[in-house]
């Protein structure tokens, strides 16, 4: 990491959760507001990386490290990664679909560079949004994610990615309409969820490099 | 806490915590296992995937953690009882071809498809007379491997 590199925030997980899994984090930074529309840079990234999976690794990619140790914790939080696909996985699946990585604007795209490239998934939200640093926990009862009437209720125990007061994110779940980038967004909060068995060197590379490609 | 009645007849208490985690290390070798069986089974059908979860992501307790366990090893259980199954037909049948190569003359008109043989492609051995009925009439007897796949309709 150079000086002027983003620096890299811990986040704070509850008491319940860090004694039940002890090597879960929260890792943010944050990131300038992208432009709308993707640069050359960027789209020729995205068909690179494009050419990197074909068929035979959306298959093997579940046996790499990194997407390994997503699969076994959403095993280990209820979700079966057949059903609700991991980021990553979700990702490749996609590119075979689609036949390459459909540029969606910066944002989008820079967040799928980083979630192919290290395996890591990366979330945006409004910074200036936010109440207090980000951390994990369970959802309280009755509590719903985001405000105004239509917001969803959260299941009490259901794991959320919260601010001071309020869940922001269901953890690898949606986010809070109110809290997602928006035009007038001033500033961008990245963040991802480190779970047991994934080196923090993936975890600096894919904030660190989301930054980098928000920038190009 | 859990409790369990020791030698002495005493309940002797039992730290739930490190059995849920003694499960999940067990549920993560599962799920490697089960990745492996995948992709050796790969491209007939892996095992078998369980419903969509309605609760979300949420702290497991220790009996759902044995539920996810059970379900992998079940089905893990069935992935390798399938590759065994299918690696024991795909012997039989190299067996036999090897058979029908060696004496195609005791194998008339036998035919194993490459799919039989763990091998892709729609290509099919088909032990078949040399110059058709005048073969047929002198025990002229050729093994031929028909090419390609079928065209489309």
């Amino acid at each position: 990491m150079t000086a002027g590199d983003p620096t890299l925030d811990e986040g704070w997980v509850a008491r319940e959760l860090a004694d039940e899994y002890p090597d879960l984090r929260l890792v943010s930074t944050t990131a300038p507001p992208p432009g709308a529309r993707s640069s050359r840079a960027l789209r020729e990234r995205l068909a690179l990386l494009a050419d990197r999976f074909h068929g035979a690794r959306a298959l093997t990619i579940r046996r790499e490290p990194v997407p390994a140790a997503y699969r076994a914790f959403f095993r280990h939080i209820g979700l079966d990664p057949d059903m609700e696909r991991t980021p990553v996985e979700a990702a490749v699946l996609d590119r075979l679909v689609q036949g390459g990585f459909t540029s969606r604007g910066t944002l989008d795209d820079a967040l799928l560079i980083a979630l192919v490239e290290t395996g890591v998934p990366v979330w945006a939200i409004d910074d200036e949004r936010l109440d207090g640093p980000l951390g994990l926990r369970t959802a309280r009862a009755g509590e719903r994610l985001g405000e105004g009437e239509y917001a969803p209720d959260l299941a009490p125990g259901r794991l959320v990615v919260a601010d001071a007061d309020d869940a922001v994110a269901v953890l690898f779940g949606d986010i809070a309409p109110s809290r997602r980038p928006g035009r007038d967004t001033a500033r961008l909060r990245l963040f991802t969820v480190a779970v047991p068995g994934v080196p923090e060197l993936h975890i600096e590379e894919a904030l660190l490099g989301c930054a980098d490609a928000l920038s190009e | 806490m859990l409790e369990v009645r020791a030698a002495g007849g005493l309940l002797a208490p039992v730290d739930e915590r490190a059995a849920r985690a003694q499960l999940r290390r067990q549920i993560a070798a599962l799920e490697a296992q089960i990745t492996d069986a995948l992709i050796s089974s790969f491209p007939h059908g892996g095992p078998q995937t369980a419903a969509r979860s309605a609760d979300g992501p949420r702290v497991l307790s220790l009996g759902e953690l044995e539920a996810v366990r059970d379900a992998l090893a079940a089905r893990l259980a069935e992935a390798r009882a399938a590759l065994a199954e299918r690696g024991r037909r795909e012997e039989a049948g190299r067996a036999l071809l090897e058979r029908m190569l060696l004496e195609p003359g005791r194998h008339k008109f036998v035919r194993v498809a490459n799919r039989d043989l763990g091998e892709r492609g729609c290509g099919v051995w088909q032990v078949r007379p040399r110059l058709g009925l005048i073969g047929m009439l002198m025990g002229w007897w050729q093994v031929k491997l028909s090419s390609g796949c079928p065209l489309a309709s």
